[in-house]
C-alpha cells in the first residue's frame, strides 16, 4: 500500500532557521508504522531526513512525533490507523522543545524539568543491612508513573506550556507524585509544599487532559497532578487561589446545589485581596451591562437539601 | 425525541442566551425535554480535585433521576458532558463502586442500574435528530460566513469515555454543523485546546494568553465568528477576550464567541433577540448583518 506523508522540515544551517514542508509517497507493507515509513524515506528517497528512534517497540520513548497535530510515539502507531483511506499523514516535530533538526527534539527541556522535581528517593533513614526495601502493595498504585519512558509526548501537547515555559510540566509532575506517594521517602510534605507554592507548580495545570490522552504508556499525568492537588491540601497547603477556588466550588454545590459563579470568582480572589477584587468588577461591570451577571443571590437547584444530605452522607463515610 | 434536559450552571448563570437559545432551537425541532430541576452541578472536575467520590455520586443522583423517568439526559455543556462521561464510564466499569454510590441515594429513593446515556446538544442534533430533517428547518443559508470551531478540553477527552470508538463523527461534529449551515470552516490548531477557563482566577496571565492566541489566531485566519459547545469557553473567550488581546495582542475584540444552538438559530432564521446575541460582550452585529442578508435556503 501506499502512504503519503506530509512532513516539517527544519535544518539550522542551510535553511537559515526556516522551516518547509516536504511530502513524500511511499510503498509500504500493509503492517507498517509510521515509524517504518518515515525509515522507509530516509533510506530509500532522501537521507537528508532526519528522525530519532531506537528500540521500535514503544519501550525507549525516541520517536515521539507529531502525527496530524497530535504526540505519538511512531513505532506504536500503525498507518491504517491513522490513514485508513490512505489520507495524507501531517508529521512534525513535537511540541514545546527546542527542534535540532527536521523531526528531532532537545531533551533539554523535558530534563531541565524533571530535574526541578528532585526526581530521586530522599529516605530518613540508612537500613541496618540491604536496599531501602518497600511492600509489593505499598508500590503497586505507583505504577501508572513508574511507566514514563520519558518520550514527552505529554509535554509537546501541554496546554499550559505552549503559553508558559515555566510550567513544570505533566511528565515531571507525574514522578514528583511517584516519589511523594513512595513510602520510603521522607520528604514528601517539603515536596508537596514547593510543589503548591513554586510559580509553574501544581495549580498552574488547566486539566485539559491532553497529556492523559497522548500519553503512550498510561501514565495520566493530570490525574497523577490531580491527587498532587488532593496531598497538599490534605497537608495543609491552603495559601493558593486553587484551593480556594476548590474550596469555594465545593462548598457552593453543598450549600445550593448549584454553582454560585459570584461567589466563586471572589472566593478565589481573596476577600481581603483588593487589586485583584477591583480587577474582577469592570468584568462584572460589562457583563451585568449586558444582562448576563451571574445572580448575586444564587440559583439553588430544587431540593438542594437532598444535595447537602449525601454530602454529610459520603463525608462521614470517609471518617 | 424526548430528552431528560440538564442545561448545567453556567446556562442558568453567566451565559442565560445559551438556555435561551437552546430551547428556542429545541421548540423549533419539536424536541420534548424534561427539566431536571433537582439535579445538582456535575462539580465541573473541580469539586472532583478535592473528593472524587463525592463528585460521582452528585452525578449518578442525576443519571438515577433520568433512568427513573426512562429518558437519556441532553447536555449544553461540554465541561457536563465530560464530567458525566467520565462519572457514567466509572461507575459502569465497577458495579461495586456503584452499589456503594447506590447506598447514599437510597435514603431519596433513588438507584441507579447503569442505562442513562448523556448527550450534548451538539451530538443529539447529528445522531438523533439527523442532519437532513434539521436542515429542512433552516430558511437562510450562512454563505460566506466563516466560523472557526472550538471544541474545548471536556468534549473531546477523554475519548474512550465520551464514546469516540463508537461515534466517530463526534470529531468533527462542530466542523459538520457549520457546513450544514452553509458557512465555511475556518480550521485552527487550538481548536481542541484549553481556553483558559479553569485557571482564570489561578493564573490569570497564562489564562488571557490561551484567550488571545485562539480568538487571535482565528481572526487572523478569516474568521466571523468562533462556535463552541461550552458555555465556560464561551464565558472566557467572550467576556475576558477585551482584556486579552489588549494585553498580549495588543489590538481589541473583535471575534464573536456563538454558542451551538445560535448558530442553528441563525440558520432557522431566529432574531437576535431570541437568540440572545445582543448579550454578548463582544458585538456579534456584524456576523447578525451578514446572516439577516443571506439568502433563503434552497
Amino acid at each position: 500500500m501506499q502512504v503519503n506523508l506530509k512532513v516539517k522540515r527544519f535544518d539550522p544551517v542551510d535553511s537559515g532557521g526556516k522551516t518547509w514542508w516536504q511530502e513524500y509517497t511511499v510503498d509500504i507493507h500493509p503492517d507498517s508504522t509510521v515509524l517504518d515509513s518515515l525509515i522507509h524515506v530516509r533510506e530509500q528517497v532522501d537521507g537528508t531526513l532526519a528522525l530519532r528512534c531506537a528500540c521500535r517497540a514503544s519501550i525507549c520513548g525516541s520517536c515521539g512525533m507529531k502525527v496530524n497535530g497530535g504526540a505519538r510515539l511512531v513505532c506504536k502507531t500503525r498507518v491504517v490507523d491513522v490513514a485508513p483511506n490512505g489520507e495524507q499523514l501531517t508529521i512534525e516535530p513535537m511540541g514545546n522543545q527546542h527542534v535540532v533538526r527536521d523531526l528531532v527534539i532537545s531533551l533539554d527541556t523535558f530534563f531541565a524539568q524533571i530535574k526541578r522535581v528532585q526526581p530521586f528517593l530522599q529516605p530518613g533513614f540508612v537500613p541496618d543491612h540491604g536496599e531501602y526495601t518497600a511492600s509489593n502493595e505499598s508500590m503497586e498504585n505507583l505504577l501508572t508513573s513508574m511507566n514514563c519512558i520519558m518520550c514527552g509526548c505529554c509535554v509537546s501537547d501541554c496546554t499550559v506550556l505552549e503559553v508558559d515555559s515555566n510550567f513544570i510540566g505533566p511528565a515531571a509532575l507525574a514522578k514528583a507524585w511517584r516519589f511523594t506517594e513512595d513510602p520510603r521517602d521522607s520528604k514528601r510534605d517539603e515536596r508537596l509544599k514547593a510543589l503548591n507554592d513554586e510559580d509553574g507548580g501544581i495549580w498552574d495545570c488547566t486539566r485539559c487532559m491532553k497529556c492523559v490522552e497522548v500519553c503512550p504508556k498510561g501514565v495520566a499525568p493530570m490525574d497523577r497532578i490531580m491527587e498532587l492537588r488532593e496531598a497538599a491540601i490534605e497537608a495543609g497547603n491552603t495559601n493558593t487561589s486553587g484551593y480556594h477556588h476548590t474550596e469555594s466550588f465545593y462548598n457552593s454545590v453543598k450549600k445550593n446545589g448549584r454553582l454560585d459563579e459570584t461567589r466563586l470568582a471572589i472566593d478565589s480572589a481573596g476577600w481581603m485581596n483588593i487589586p485583584r477584587l477591583l480587577d474582577l468588577a469592570p468584568i462584572g461591570i460589562a457583563a451585568m451591562r449586558k444582562g448576563k451577571l451571574p445572580p448575586i443571590r444564587p440559583h439553588k437547584s430544587e431540593n438542594h437539601n437532598q444535595v447537602k444530605r449525601l454530602y454529610e452522607s459520603v463525608e462521614g463515610e470517609s471518617k | 425525541m424526548k430528552y431528560a434536559f440538564y442545561p448545567g450552571c453556567v446556562a442558568r448563570g453567566g451565559a442565560p442566551e445559551l438556555y435561551d437559545s437552546a430551547i428556542a432551537v429545541m421548540d423549533r425541532l419539536g424536541i420534548e425535554h424534561v427539566e431536571l430541576t433537582r439535579a445538582a452541578c456535575t462539580g465541573a472536575g473541580v469539586l472532583q480535585e478535592k473528593n472524587l467520590k463525592m463528585g460521582d455520586v452528585l452525578n449518578v443522583r442525576t443519571f438515577a433521576m433520568a433512568e427513573q423517568l426512562g429518558l437519556p439526559i441532553m447536555v449544553l455543556c461540554s465541561t457536563c458532558q465530560g464530567v458525566m462521561s467520565q462519572a457514567n464510564h466509572r461507575v459502569k466499569r465497577e458495579p461495586e463502586y456503584l452499589a456503594e454510590i447506590n447506598k447514599h441515594l437510597a435514603a431519596e429513593g433513588l438507584e441507579y442500574k447503569g442505562t442513562t446515556s448523556v448527550k450534548h446538544l451538539l451530538w443529539a442534533l447529528i445522531e438523533d435528530i439527523g442532519l437532513d430533517t434539521l436542515k429542512a428547518t433552516f430558511t437562510r443559508e450562512l454563505t460566506g460566513m466563516n466560523m472557526a470551531p472550538f471544541y474545548g478540553c471536556y468534549i473531546v477527552r477523554p475519548s474512550e469515555a465520551l464514546g469516540f470508538k463508537e461515534n466517530p463523527e463526534r470529531e468533527t461534529s462542530l466542523e459538520t454543523l457549520i457546513e450544514l449551515v452553509g458557512g465555511n470552516v475556518t480550521d485552527f490548531a487550538g481548536k481542541t485546546a484549553c481556553c483558559g477557563f479553569p485557571i482564570l482566577f489561578i493564573n490569570q496571565a497564562n489564562s488571557m494568553k490561551m484567550v488571545a492566541n485562539h480568538t487571535g489566531t482565528a481572526k487572523d485566519l478569516g474568521a466571523d465568528a468562533m462556535v463552541t459547545p461550552c458555555p465556560l469557553c464561551h464565558l472566557n473567550l467572550d467576556g475576558y477576550q477585551p482584556k486579552a488581546r489588549r494585553q498580549v495582542r495588543g489590538d481589541s475584540a473583535d471575534l464573536p464567541v456563538i454558542h451551538v444552538p445560535q448558530l442553528i438559530g441563525l440558520a432557522m432564521g431566529m432574531s437576535e433577540k431570541t437568540l440572545g446575541l445582543q448579550k454578548h460582550i463582544v458585538s456579534t452585529k456584524e456576523i447578525v448583518r451578514k446572516a439577516e442578508a443571506a439568502p433563503a435556503s434552497a
